[in-house]
């Protein structure tokens, strides 16, 4: 089919394209050549693109910071970069997908860690990096536990940038103090218990947004009642969904979400965070990217306006997401999409990213002395080694697009209904359904 | 010789839209469909042949049938909606009103306005958010004594809530359509006008002469322009409350499944089952048309 | 707009005056229903960020500033240009194919033109978001993706639906014995659509042309798949500001304003045309 498009195309371009390239024939559209992949000896490239869904406050100013150090390295390069904005992400993603489909790939892309890459991988779009590992020494520097993660059939094929915590709750302390309440959860049955407290002082218990906060929700009250042990396992197949722990759990769920703002549920989560800096909320569970929008966005001071802690129930544990890029086989610029991974996994690189972006570094050694206030917390439990790593599902850590996908669907669905058996039953075959 | 003569230089004009339309339209969808029909799922295009499988599917899924569901209740309100507010818009500008130009602007301006930005302000206005964080139309209403009429917008808990960003496509749409209204009325001949009035009918009378014979023609191809836009309300939706089940539509439910799901397989179902909904509605109009066409 | 006062005046009944006064009041009344958004828009963008909060949202600014428009005017100038570059030949080369069709299927109808019509409308309907895929790699084989042309190429192929309606409409309303006059004289098809058809079929031009300037300007999803970071429209900027994680809100509604503008002039310029078009009978089924 495909192919006969094109055989009819020829003909349609010769007698409709021949009148709109000579009115725009202002396209860029350099292929940069058939470079063999692995002849690293060519021409050195002039070009290079590097694509992300980073646009936001923070986000973009941190790629921006490492973007610039790249083109103080390599000062005859022409850099791009292709940002879209949207849909947390969906958008980019759409695009993405369209130009690798059609055998056009950027010089590098961004994907969340683990399950996200892992259909680039199956589908051959990204090159191996194993070799670059070992090159620059980088099986030292990330944590076991991390390579473990990206390691598919001993081999690695992305750089992780940084690391952001997602089994978080945040809380205005004067709210709390308001309310006759001394200190956050540790459980969420305790979260219930101060819930009726501040319900009777008249303040929300809990903020939440559009329905991926309601997944990130979930996840962190799965974390907090079954522990780090079954939680991962509910994404091996190792922890059954429809065991009654993860029913009893899923029921905790639904309880916690009738203590939240749902009907009134904000349209992004900086929304969802603000009834709380107004002081008309106690509690919203986000990942640290929160910490840029209470700290720059806003201007509070951390700790006193501010305040954060391990989600209830999580304490010990590190529910963990991150960025990583890539090198996608075919890229037309492939010497500087190396050059730019090296820069992406070093010390000097990370340290330059990630203060900046509100997240801290893969690797275990970065400059402690740039990450303060809230970023020290992360850094310090990141690098200890006690602490019980786990991965995010709404994130895209544990869970590919499909599953999630899939996850949502039941998800719009049990928000609605409190079913939790139904829930249960409908992931465990997407779950199935999904390997 | 003498017929290729004749219609040569006709077919030759008309060939490349044809022949760009066959292959962008029909070419495409002649994709999907196979795509539909395989078991495409991932980053790597796979076209083995799955049957009905995808079809079947989606029979089962509820996220499918509540976005049918809510994409028939969108384009209901959407259409009726735009069509009786532009019609009276119409009505109100049809004879001599001083300053008409300015009232034609005014109200085809959100037309100029992206969908994009359009859901923003929207999603602003209609927020259901109470007490101290109550905000748009809700607190307008609250604050000029007319809070009976706030309500939750497209968080509401009913099929209805989808009928809330019916009202911001029709707040873009409505001044085409009155625009459309009043270029019927006004193509009614004066003729025609003065004929009514010399046969004794009363004013009302006359007026409605001249209004029923444009009606039909009018509201035909005003329905032809708001269905297709309806079909294509995706940005919409999208910047509003995206995933919100409360609004989301298959042509999202495609988006999400395709791009994120990464399940070419269903995503391409949608779509086929999108176009053939489409179908069932504008088919026979078309065939409607041109046959009475070829009565006159 | 003249023309139509003069039968008013003729048909009056002792009411009449009420009436008037009543329809005015009821115009303004929805005048100002409309702009509510158009409000929110303006005092939005004129707002220092710090006062802007959806619980102040109907509050006047402490201080009109403009300021705000400049800062998102860097952001959006490059793909305001593309946008024009992309716009203007998207739906001037949109509208005269169309034109071309329209005329031909109205008034030299080659056999199975009523079968090619309802083949042709039809296009109007496939949901683009399924068809990206296909698209792109069509493209990409073409060389047309990156800069503006393969942008400009869809418009115009997906425009060809409207247009061809809009003009086969008009043309339909035209009666056969100009064109046959003009046969007469022995000119052909081609001279006949351009020198006969083409000069009269203006406000047919108006509305295929705002409809698809309309169209191409407020496109979102063509832009963002088929351009590269240099040739975004305008669209794919303002998402970039207004779409983002945080959004600013006073800049997103600068944004959104400056970037519908252009449309706006269309409307005021071609408004005329455009009545006139809508009358003679274009977009009439």
């Amino acid at each position: 089919m495909v192919s006969s498009l094109r055989r009819k195309g020829m003909a349609l371009a010769a007698v409709v394209a021949a009148a709109s390239l000579a009115l725009a024939s202002c396209g860029d559209d350099d292929d940069g050549g058939d470079e063999p992949a692995g002849g690293d000896t060519g021409q050195a490239s002039t070009e290079f693109e590097f694509f992300s869904w980073w646009t936001g406050a923070g986000d973009s100013e941190g790629k921006q910071a490492l973007l610039d150090l790249f083109a103080e390295q390599n000062p005859d390069v022409e850099i791009t970069d292709a940002a879209v904005a949207g849909g947390a992400g969906t958008n980019a993603q759409a695009v993405l997908t369209t130009r690798l489909q059609a055998g056009d790939p950027p010089d590098s892309y961004q994907r969340h860690v683990g399950a996200e890459l892992q259909p680039d991988i199956e589908a051959g779009l990204v090159e191996d990096l194993t070799w670059l590992y070992d090159e620059e020494g980088w099986r030292d520097v990330f944590p076991q536990d991390m390579l473990d993660l990206i390691t598919v059939d001993d081999r690695i094929y992305s750089v992780p940038v940084n690391i952001h915590r997602s089994n978080l709750l945040w809380y205005n302390p004067a709210v709390l103090a308001e309310a006759g309440i001394t200190a956050p959860p540790t459980s969420w049955d305790e979260f219930l218990q101060q819930a009726a407290t501040l319900e009777a002082a008249g303040k929300i218990p809990l903020t939440i947004g559009p329905s991926w906060t309601q997944k990130h929700l979930l996840e962190n009250v799965l974390l907090g009642e079954l522990g780090a042990e079954a939680y991962s396992g509910l994404w091996d197949g190792s922890t059954d969904w429809e065991s009654s722990e993860v029913v009893a759990a899923l029921d905790t769920f639904t309880e916690v979400l009738s203590h939240s703002n749902l009907g009134e549920a904000a349209a992004d989560w900086q929304p969802a965070i603000d009834p709380i800096i107004e002081g008309d909320a106690a509690y919203n569970v986000m990942g640290d990217w929160a910490n840029t929008y209470f700290a720059t966005a806003q201007g509070l001071a951390f700790e006193t306006e501010y305040g954060v802690t391990t989600s209830p129930g999580t304490e010990g544990i590190f529910n963990f997401l991150s960025d990583s890029f890539t090198l996608p086989e075919g890229a037309p610029h492939r010497d500087l999409a190396i050059e730019w991974l090296r820069l992406a996994g070093s010390q000097e690189g990370q340290d330059t990213f990630n203060p900046i972006k509100g997240s801290i570094p893969a690797r275990t050694d970065a400059d402690p002395a740039l990450y303060t206030d809230y970023l020290a917390m992360p850094l310090t439990d990141w690098n200890d080694p006690e602490i019980e790593l786990v991965g995010s599902l709404a994130h895209g850590v544990v869970a590919g697009g499909a599953f999630n996908t899939d996850i949502d669907s039941a998800l719009g669905e049990f928000v609605a209904s409190g079913d939790s058996a139904q829930f249960a039953s409908a992931v465990k075959e997407a779950y199935e359904a999904n390997q | 010789m003498l017929r290729i003569r004749k219609w040569g230089p006709a077919a030759l004009l008309v060939a490349p839209s044809l022949v760009a339309i066959g292959v962008f339209v029909y070419g495409f969808l002649g994709w999907n469909l196979r795509v539909s029909l395989s078991d495409w799922r991932g980053l790597r295009a796979t076209y083995d042949f799955a049957g009905l499988d995808n079809y079947r599917r989606l029979a089962g899924d509820t996220r499918f049938i509540d976005g049918v569901q809510n994409v028939v209740v969108f384009t209901v309100v959407f259409v009726a909606g735009t069509l009786i507010f532009g019609f009276l818009l119409a009505l109100l500008l049809e004879r001599g009103i001083r300053g008409e130009a300015f009232f034609r602007t005014v109200f085809l301006f959100p037309m100029a306005i992206s969908f994009i930005a359009t859901a923003i302000i929207w999603r602003w206005l209609m927020s259901n958010a109470s007490g101290a964080q109550e905000t748009g139309l809700n607190k307008l209403f609250d604050s000029v004594g007319l809070g009976f009429l706030a309500n939750d917008w497209f968080k509401a808990d009913s099929y209805w809530a989808v009928a809330s960003v019916a009202i911001a496509a029709g707040w873009a749409l409505v001044g085409y359509i009155m625009a459309l209204f009043l270029a019927g009325m006004r193509g009614v001949s004066d003729d025609l006008r003065e004929a009514a009035r010399v046969d004794g009918a009363s004013e009302a009378k006359a007026f409605w002469h001249v209004i029923r014979p444009m009606l039909l023609p009018v509201v035909m191809s005003a329905i032809v322009i708001l269905a297709h836009i309806s079909l294509k309300t995706f940005d919409l939706i999208y910047a509003m409350d995206a995933k919100s089940r409360k609004i989301e539509t298959p042509a999202l439910y495609m988006w999400f499944t395709t791009f994120e799901g990464l399940n070419f397989s269903i995503g391409a179902a949608i779509a086929t089952l999108l176009v053939l909904g489409i179908a069932l509605v504008i088919v026979p109009y078309i065939w409607y048309s041109v046959r009475s066409e070829r009565r006159r | 707009m003249t023309t139509t006062s003069e039968t008013s005046t003729r048909i009056r009944s002792r009411w009449a005056p009420y009436v008037t006064t009543v329809r005015y009041l009821v115009l303004f009344a929805l005048v100002c229903v409309f702009l509510i958004p158009v409000y929110v828009l303006l005092v939005t963008a004129m707002k220092d960020p710090a006062q802007v909060s959806p619980s102040r949202m109907w509050n006047l600014p402490d201080s009109f500033s403009v300021d705000t428009f400049g800062e998102v005017w860097p952001t959006l100038e490059p793909g305001f240009r593309n946008s024009v570059l992309m716009a203007l030949p998207a739906s001037i080369i949109s509208s005269l194919l169309g034109a071309a069709n329209g005329f031909v299927l109205a008034k030299w109808r080659f056999p199975g033109a009523d079968v090619v019509f309802p083949l042709i409308l039809f296009g109007m309907f496939i949901p683009y978001q399924a068809i990206l895929i296909p698209m792109r790699e069509l493209l990409t084989d073409w060389n047309m993706v990156g800069g503006l042309s393969g942008l400009i190429l869809v418009h115009i192929i997906y425009g060809l639906p409207i247009t061809t309606l809009i003009f086969r409409s008009y043309f339909v309303t035209i009666s056969d014995e100009l064109i046959d006059s003009a046969q007469v004289d022995g000119a052909g098809m081609i001279r006949t659509l351009v020198f006969v058809a083409l000069p009269i079929a203006l406000p047919a031009f108006a509305v295929a042309v705002i409809w698809q300037f309309t169209s191409a300007w407020n496109d979102f999803l063509f832009g963002l798949v088929l351009t590269s970071t240099d040739s975004w429209p305008v669209t794919v900027a303002l998402n970039n500001i207004a779409g983002g994680q945080v959004v600013p809100f006073h800049e997103a509604m600068a944004a959104a304003l400056l970037a519908s503008i252009p449309t706006l002039l269309v409307y005021v310029l071609m408004g005329r045309f455009f009545m006139r078009g809508l009358m003679a009978g274009a977009l009439k089924g």
